[in-house]
């Protein structure tokens, strides 16, 4: 396998062909921010927050550094003014629809983004993908997936897989950056199969406690 | 609509998994919409998981995961129509099947839907109904129209 060296905020990075520039950074100790990106999973550019500024030539190159493949002598920059600024407005943007994320807000405050520039639009899930990639890739259950699209995409559960396959797994709640897909599969539990719930009894149960 | 109908449909295009859009396509023009049986024996036929078939089956507006009526009624709501009265031919057929866009009526007759443009703006205003359009219609006109399909 071919080395490849780069330049990644003036540190000299060796890296393997065909890892990306997000790979190489942090194997480097460089932090990028990012959302969306897992080391199970295929890199999927959802979140945008991991975008780097590239040097070839002038004017520099804007590129998502989870999907971009590391090449022979590239200088990168991980942090300028103009990333700052773009990182801060995606995560206003993502703080629209899910101002309690504990990792988005963490992040508003690193970049000084203020959660209330844009109008809330909660609907919790930020479409990181990751839950519904890691079911497929990882799991192979697909027993969540995306429905719908533009604006009304959201992660929905199938009852009939969810039912059988979540309760020992489980895997992808702690993946989530929001915690709306706890949510979701709780919605989903209570109403398409209340019988095997984990943490709401169900009517028979409530029926024998009552007794 | 019957598996067997079904797996007509998946076999006649080879059951390829990269053929599921067109078979939805198939089903949804003979069914009029896709219940939850024909998706589920599709994914299990083409070995496509049902989370991506949904995906793929709410994604685009060609399909309906709700029963839709006999005739597909759309009244083009784009600009050239809209300013020859589009807004009062909509309101005319709302009137007459007591349905909003998007609603279907309880013997599965009519389902109305209304489309931002059908491209024949010469034409406006234009109902579509099952495909064909019937251009510059009045008022007056809506019913005698919608008549045609029982």
């Amino acid at each position: 396998m071919n080395e490849i060296l780069l330049e990644i905020d003036g540190k000299e990075v060796r890296a393997r062909e065909g890892t990306t520039l997000l790979e190489a950074a942090q194997n480097a100790g460089i932090s990028i921010p990012k959302l969306c990106q897992h080391e199970k999973l295929i890199p999927f550019g959802g979140c945008r927050l991991c975008l780097v500024e590239v040097e070839s030539g002038s004017p520099t190159k804007l590129v998502v550094s989870c999907v971009y493949p590391v090449e022979e002598s590239l200088v990168v920059r991980t942090r300028s003014e103009k990333i700052d600024r773009i990182r801060k407005t995606l995560l206003e943007l993502l703080l629209a629809h899910a101002p309690n994320s504990l990792q988005l807000q963490d992040l508003a405050k690193e970049y000084g983004a203020n959660k209330d520039r844009f109008e809330k639009e909660a609907s919790f899930c930020i479409h990181c993908g990751l839950c519904v990639r890691y079911c497929a890739e990882v799991k192979k259950l697909n027993a969540v997936g995306f429905v719908d699209r533009g604006i009304n995409k959201e992660i929905s559960f199938i009852p009939e897989i969810a039912s059988k396959e979540c309760k020992d797994c489980m895997e992808c709640f702690p993946l989530c950056p929001t915690s709306y897909l706890q949510a979701a599969f709780v919605f989903i539990e209570a109403l398409a199969f209340p019988e095997a719930s984990s943490g709401i009894p169900s009517k028979k149960q409530k029926l024998i406690n009552n007794q | 609509m019957d598996n067997k109908r079904i797996d007509q449909i998946i076999d006649k295009h080879r059951g390829e998994a990269s053929s599921l859009i067109q078979i939805l396509l198939d089903i949804q023009s003979e069914n009029h919409w896709l219940p939850k049986e024909a998706l589920g024996r599709v994914s299990e036929k083409l070995e496509v998981p049902l989370s991506r078939t949904m995906h793929i089956a709410s994604f685009y507006k060609a399909f309906s995961l709700v029963p839709k009526g006999r005739h597909a009624v759309h009244i083009c709501m784009g600009t050239a129509c809209h300013v020859r009265g589009a807004k009062r031919i909509l309101e005319t057929v709302e009137e007459l099947t007591g349905l909003k866009p998007g609603e279907t009526d309880v013997e599965m007759k009519y389902s109305l839907e209304t489309v931002n443009c059908l491209g024949c703006c010469a034409l406006g205003p234009v109902i579509e109904i099952n495909g064909k359009a019937h251009g510059k219609v009045s008022v007056s006109d809506t019913s005698g129209v919608l008549e045609h399909y029982k």
